[in-house]
């Protein structure tokens, strides 16, 4: 497993890997740590939302914000990523504002960011599903020419998110064997934070997962997912080969949901107090926090950034209770790209209903 | 102009032709490179556009499905082939839950312009799973469109419209008529894709079919003529969304309405069409929307392949039920 900072903040040598490290200022590093901060700070808006009453339901990233800041900080404009639906850093780091996030969950829409605009496509809930799409729009990239040509700012590839409890979909192996068959510019990028919901990732497979491309012809690597600049520098080397063209790889992040796989869960029933101890110290913000002190980054400015953080938590909230039930017509209007007979039909109808009621009360 | 070919052979001419008119359209399948697909629809194709045009997929229709999506996203139209109809299955889940889904879910911001061939209905002979007819299965998914020809013109014609829309169109393919011959012309394209088509006029009864049922039904419509009936044939064309103004309008003249399919009558098309027409049409109605379709039986054996598909007689049976009301 590949780690550069120990859960003490220590930095430790990496081989072929510390020349990507290398490359990063302390500067960098606190941006990694304020990307860290600002999204654990969404999450936990995300939660206190859902009990509150304001969220229909919510998917904590908690525990994975260095398995997220490091690779969407190593992808490059032009990249393409494909999330699942619990993609809260990646997102951050692709530019969507997480009121787009929060206006998911509280049901307002069912994704509805323009995907092309950031290179990020909407959050996949059936999982594995976006293995293959990720997989074909690399195939894409292909038949454009658009990977090894040596220009940084043309070669692109695409990001096939998944976790430990996806790859034991068929669409995971099928995206895996279309990505080895057309050498397509795919990064298998593989969270395994130990739990699909109560199933520990043994019930998935016995192999490790950083092994699992193998067969099909993807190498795979394991990092510490916890761990930013490793996961950084794991997914700007495995990001650089694969769009010099040199074929699709796969990363195992190991790391650990901390928190409920979604507010509608209790991990009480299904795992020890012991583990997410074990675990919570080897948090990705606290370790990077002490390894940036060693470095001579002042408590002021860790202070600054949680300021930030306050501030950007009462702007997104005010946000998400602000936002009004969408107008029933929302629902038809975008069934199809082209008009449709029926969906015209049922639309004039409900709504001629609904209009039927007007100005009921003062006639009873 | 016009010109005479098989109706498989349509299609290779309306692929050709969307292929060369947006070099975004390319082909994916088993076997449909080299081969030219088992039915040989493809053929000369990979020759003339090239391996990255007509790709020859890995045995995995899911994947097949999976990545044009991605594909699409990317900018391309993609054209899938399903080699036979219930190969489509496992497919199932990215054709409903993302195919169909990926316009509203984004909110209108993506469009996913795929085309997929699926060659279905029975009466070749053989093996399971090489026969069956589950276009109301898809039907019931809102966000595709489902078409199906049934001569070689449309074929031409409503293959290279299911590549020009900006919405994911299923393109049911009558394999047992792909070595039927009829006029193609390739100037005038005649009726609009999802507008269905009378294709016969007539007074006592309005019957419905469409794809590999509707020679079928012109037999039908000829042995009627000939006991004295007149028998209005309407080929559905589009399967979702259904024209059911032009159905309406026929039933209310002739007061009568058969609908005939290869796919099972429990739930198929003729349910929902029977269902509509008795509203739109209650006080016209002589008789009861009478169906004739496939048993709610697992497609059976060859060798009973023909008790379970609608005939002449069977249709005739239907037909001379719903005139003696």
């Amino acid at each position: 497993m590949i780690q550069m900072l120990t859960p003490e903040g220590e930095r430790v040598s990496s081989g072929e890997y510390d020349v990507f490290a290398a490359e990063l200022t302390t500067e960098d590093l606190f941006a990694f740590y304020r990307d860290m901060v600002l999204v654990r700070r969404v999450d936990a808006e995300g939660n206190a939302l859902q009990r509150q009453g304001q969220l229909g339901l919510w998917a904590p990233l908690l525990g994975q914000e260095a398995a997220q800041i490091g690779l969407g900080r190593a992808l490059r404009k032009q990249d393409f990523v494909f999330p699942t639906y619990r993609e809260h850093g990646l997102a951050w780091t692709r530019g969507i504002d997480p009121t787009e996030l929060l206006g998911m969950f509280r049901g307002q829409t069912h994704g509805g960011w323009d995907p092309q605009a950031n290179r990020f496509h909407t959050y996949t809930i059936v999982i594995g599903s976006q293995v293959l799409h990720a997989t074909g729009y690399a195939m894409g990239i292909q038949m454009d020419g658009d990977v090894g040509t040596g220009d940084a700012d043309r070669d692109a590839i695409a990001v096939a998110c998944f976790g430990d409890g996806a790859s034991s979909q068929g669409d995971v192996s099928e995206g895996l064997t279309f990505a080895g068959a057309f050498n397509a510019p795919v990064l298998f990028y593989c969270q395994n934070n130990q739990w699909a919901i109560s199933e520990p990732t043994n019930v998935q497979t016995p192999v490790p997962l950083n092994q699992r491309g193998r067969g099909f012809g993807v190498p795979g690597i394991r990092v510490d997912g916890n761990d930013v600049l490793a996961t950084y520098a794991v997914a700007r080397a495995s990001a650089d080969s694969i769009r010099a063209g040199n074929g699709p790889l796969l990363i195992e992040a190991f790391t650990y949901r901390m928190g409920a796989h979604t507010t509608a869960d209790d991990p009480t029933k299904y795992r020890s107090d012991a583990e997410t101890e074990a675990w919570a110290a080897k948090d990705p913000i606290l370790r990077l926090r002490r390894h940036l002190e060693k470095q001579g980054i002042a408590e002021g400015e860790f202070a600054a950034v949680d300021t930030e953080a306050d501030e950007m938590a009462a702007r997104i909230r005010a946000a998400c209770v602000a936002m009004e039930p969408p107008a029933p017509e929302a629902m038809w209007k975008h069934v199809y790209a082209e008009p449709h007979a029926l969906v015209d039909e049922e639309r004039d109808a409900y709504l001629a209903y609904l209009a039927s009621f007007e100005g009921a009360e003062e006639t009873v | 102009m016009t010109t005479t070919m098989p109706l498989s052979k349509a299609i290779t001419a309306g692929l050709r032709k969307a292929m060369e008119d947006d070099d975004k359209v390319v082909l994916i399948g088993e076997d449909i490179g080299k081969l030219g697909g088992v039915f040989r629809v493809t053929e000369g194709l990979q020759k003339d556009f090239g391996d990255q045009r007509v790709i020859d997929a890995p045995l995995a229709e899911s994947g097949i499905v999976g990545t044009s999506i991605g594909m699409a996203i990317r900018g391309y139209r993609p054209v899938v082939e399903i080699q036979f109809d219930a190969f489509i299955f496992p497919a199932y889940d990215q054709i409903v839950t993302q195919v169909a889904k990926l316009h509203a879910r984004t909110h209108g911001h993506e469009n996913i312009p795929m085309v997929i061939r699926v060659p279905y209905g029975g009466g070749i002979g053989s093996p399971e799973h090489h026969s069956e007819s589950p276009e109301a299965v898809f039907a019931h998914h809102a966000g595709l469109r489902i078409i199906s020809p049934s001569t070689p013109h449309d074929a031409y014609w409503m293959i290279q419209d299911a590549i020009r829309s900006d919405d994911p169109v299923m393109f049911f393919e009558p394999k047992r008529r792909y070595w039927m011959r009829g006029d193609v012309d390739i100037d005038q394209r005649g009726a609009q894709t999802h507008a269905a088509q009378v294709v016969r006029e007539g007074t006592d009864l309005t019957l419905v079919s469409y794809g590999p049922l509707m020679p079928t039904a012109q037999d039908v419509v000829e042995a009627k003529a000939e006991e004295g009936a007149s028998i209005e044939l309407i080929d559905l064309r589009s399967l979702s969304p259904i024209d059911f103004d032009t159905i309406e309008a026929s039933v209310k003249r002739t007061g009568r309405l058969v609908v005939a399919h290869e796919a099972a009558v429990f739930l198929g098309l003729g349910a929902e069409i029977a269902a509509r027409i008795t509203e739109r049409c209650f006080f016209h109605l002589e008789a009861p929307v009478l169906r004739a379709g496939g048993f709610h039986i697992p497609y059976p054996p060859s060798k009973l392949e023909s008790h379970h598909l609608p005939d002449l007689d069977r249709i005739l049976d239907a037909v001379d039920r719903a005139l003696a009301y």
